[in-house]
């Protein structure tokens, strides 16, 4: 008798990716340029260690700032996506979201700062406009998911908006409270990271105090980065949320001006393409995208592509090394602790911080992004595998160290892990563009250099490439997802 | 000298008390079928028995304990897993060689599971996961095997098929049942337990399923 093993559908999929992934690798420039990254390294662990905290002026009102454009923009984009969910069965409003969440918020912050300069508006707005998107798709799965049972109880003729209160939002409310907080922390992360365009937050004197050497300066900004949000869920108590967006509202600088002929401009002249606002004639429009997609997208996107391949299947196989870090059915409680303040750390760093300090290190190469990218979303995954393990239940007689590791607790948790990974693939898509503003060569690379040369056709242009991508990206995990019954009912953070 | 003694006061798991005045001793070589009232405390005493043993006893849990994201040749050399290098175990993770795929064979062949050898054992009906849980503890090289309920799933027919292969295999055997009919054939000896205490203790042969009714009468009567 002849029965052969066949690879199954996950094996197939996972060899498919690894496969693609070193294809990528093989024409990526992964090369270490600084002549000494050992000597610098050194010096800023030596930083590390001997945090200044008395270096940067005004560091109190830096962390005010950053925690107000966080408060404003999630509250706002609360509000918003909870309408929009309520309409999210409207084919144009899905579209829509999937649009503004598809444009990274950096990106959204560049536009701003154009139509209203440093004004509070621009960091609020970059928030609230791509994370409304992303609730709005979340808060709708939510009450897709929710019972549907207590609907069918209520007397008939009750109106829709008394059943929505009375009947809908009970069940859910929970669940859209901790998806809000979790949303708070991302936006934190998110303004931190806006000062490196110039807002005046945490971001902000942290490029500064790099970019000086000043890595004891540096030490204290990401201490009380992370002390920040590990105290989230301290301070942020629902009665005083009034206090804190009020708060908020009224630290920010709103006295900086902008004028309404310049979003005017901006709008209706800026973004038009260069040769149609000169009246070249189509000819010259055709010329002009031609040169745009031969020289910058087409190139741009190649490397985002194959940076994201490489930095998704790296993050699949750091994510089945940092999962046991807390997984009880694998270690004892002190190593999990460790393994805790570790996966804390890495998945608080914003990859665009992790990038831009490996590439102060290694030089202008894929390898600091790739880094960056693998370390924040691998600890972000394997948390969430690591919590998950704490679900499962072994039998009695199990086996104990690797045995157990590869035969009982990893095939079990690959179909999940591979499931989150998946929905996480368009995230890490959104980043690799952007971590193009540090210097490599993604499509993020010429909106930025675009929007330094003021050539605001261009960078509109580009970005609305980079928008598409990822709605790409996100249609081809979501038929993956399907073809291999991956479910990953919202992000389970 | 016996396989195993119990004396305990009371055994219990998270401050319950499940059994009390527990005295037992079990020899080599013996069939013992539990019997009992569910809830009554026979996977306590298997847990028991099982933990007293060690690792020299194959286990099959009420709830199988299998890995449903593997095959079913996985799932059974997994009986094996403690006497073979970690690089052997993982090498037949990847892909089974062909070594060890003859040794397990045979078990499938007892278990009328050779065709499903590579399926995931998420892909199979509860009759035959729970036969590929009797496979892997079969594959154990331990000469005892616990069991609890290991035949609840499937019929009377393959119900009488797994209880003579686990009987070809292993000299001594510790099965909870709840079919009386079937626990008088296979065992030797019967254990009843009611309310948490050993209420029977007999030889099996000769036995009726009336004579265990009061094991199964209502205690507040």
């Amino acid at each position: 008798m002849t029965v052969r093993p066949e690879p199954s559908p996950l094996a197939r999929t996972t060899t498919t990716f690894v496969g693609i992934a070193i294809l990528c690798l093989i024409f990526a420039d992964v090369a270490i340029s600084t002549v000494d990254p050992w000597q610098e390294f050194n010096r800023m662990l030596l930083g590390l260690v001997t945090p200044d905290f008395y270096a940067t002026d005004s560091v109190a009102l830096a962390i005010a700032y950053t925690l107000a454009f966080a408060l404003l923009g999630v509250a706002l984009a609360n509000v918003m996506g909870l309408f929009l969910a309520l309409l999210f069965f409207s084919r144009i409003v899905r579209t829509g979201c999937a649009v503004v969440r598809a444009v990274h918020e950096l990106f959204w912050a560049l536009i701003f700062l154009q139509m209203f300069g440093l004004s509070p508006l621009t960091g609020v707005l970059a928030i609230a406009i791509p994370y409304s998107g992303i609730i709005a798709k979340v808060y709708a799965e939510i009450l897709e998911e929710a019972n549907p049972a207590p609907l069918k109880t209520i007397p008939a003729g009750t109106s829709r908006a008394s059943a929505f209160i009375f009947v809908r939002m009970p069940d859910v409310w929970a669940h859209f409270r901790s998806y809000s907080m979790y949303r708070l922390e991302c936006g934190i992360r998110s303004s931190a990271v806006l000062g490196f365009i110039g807002l005046p937050t945490l971001g902000f004197h942290l490029e500064t105090a790099f970019k000086e050497g000043q890595y004891s300066e540096v030490s204290a900004l990401l201490i009380l980065f992370y002390l920040v949000i590990a105290t989230m869920r301290i301070w942020m108590k629902r009665p005083l949320m009034p206090v804190y967006l009020i708060g908020a509202a009224a630290i920010l600088p709103w006295g900086v001006a902008f004028s309404f002929s310049n979003i005017g401009r901006f709008l209706t002249e800026d973004i038009v393409p260069h040769p149609l606002r000169s009246g070249a004639g189509m000819e010259a429009f055709w010329d002009w995208l031609h040169m745009m997609v031969v020289d910058q997208a087409v190139p741009g996107t190649i490397a985002t592509v194959q940076l994201t391949m490489i930095a998704l299947v790296a993050t699949g196989f750091l994510t089945i090394v940092f999962f046991p870090l807390i997984s009880p059915l694998l270690l004892g409680k002190a190593s999990r602790f460790c393994g805790h303040m570790f996966l804390v750390v890495a998945r608080s760093t914003p990859e665009y911080i992790l990038a831009f300090v490996l590439l102060q290190l290694w030089g202008p190469s894929m390898l600091p992004a790739i880094v960056a990218l693998t370390l924040h979303n691998g600890a972000i995954i394997g948390h969430l595998v690591g919590r998950y393990t704490e679900t499962v239940t072994l039998r009695q007689d199990a086996t104990t160290g690797f045995n157990r590791y590869f035969y009982e607790v990893l095939p079990r948790v690959y179909r999940p892990m591979l499931a989150l990974l998946f929905y996480r693939w368009e995230v890490i898509m959104r980043e690799t563009a952007i971590l193009g503003i540090l210097g490599i060569a993604t499509l993020g690379f010429y909106v930025d250099s675009a929007f330094a040369d003021l050539r605001f056709d261009r960078a509109m242009l580009l970005i609305g490439i980079t928008a598409l991508l990822n709605i790409g990206v996100d249609a081809i995990s979501r038929s993956v997802r399907t073809r291999l019954r991956l479910k990953t009912s919202l992000e389970q953070q | 000298m016996p396989l195993l003694e119990l004396r305990e006061e009371t055994v219990g798991y998270n401050g319950i008390t499940v059994l009390r005045e527990l005295e037992l001793n079990i020899e080599q070589g013996e069939r013992i079928a539990l019997v009992g009232e569910s809830g009554a405390g026979k996977s306590t005493l298997l847990n028991l028995i099982h933990t007293r043993l060690g690792k020299t006893a194959a286990l099959v849990p009420q709830e199988l304990g299998l890995v449903q994201a593997l095959s079913v040749f996985h799932n059974v050399y997994m009986g094996r897993l403690h006497q073979r290098s970690v690089w052997r175990n993982l090498r037949n993770l990847l892909k089974p060689a062909k070594a060890d795929v003859d040794l397990v064979m045979p078990v499938l062949e007892r278990l009328r599971l050779e065709d499903k050898i590579f399926t995931s054992v998420g892909e199979l009906s509860g009759g035959q996961q729970q036969r590929t849980a009797v496979g892997r503890a079969l594959f154990h090289p331990g000469y005892i095997l616990i069991a609890d309920e290991p035949v609840s799933a499937v019929d009377e027919h393959q119900a009488r098929e797994i209880l003579d292969a686990i009987t070809a295999e292993k000299p001594t055997v510790i099965l909870a049942m709840h079919d009386r009919e079937l626990a008088i054939k296979f065992a030797d000896r019967l254990i009843g337990i009611r309310d948490g205490k050993i209420a029977l203790d007999e030889a099996a042969s000769g036995m009726t399923p009336n004579d265990l009714d009061d094991l199964y009468r209502n205690s507040d009567r």
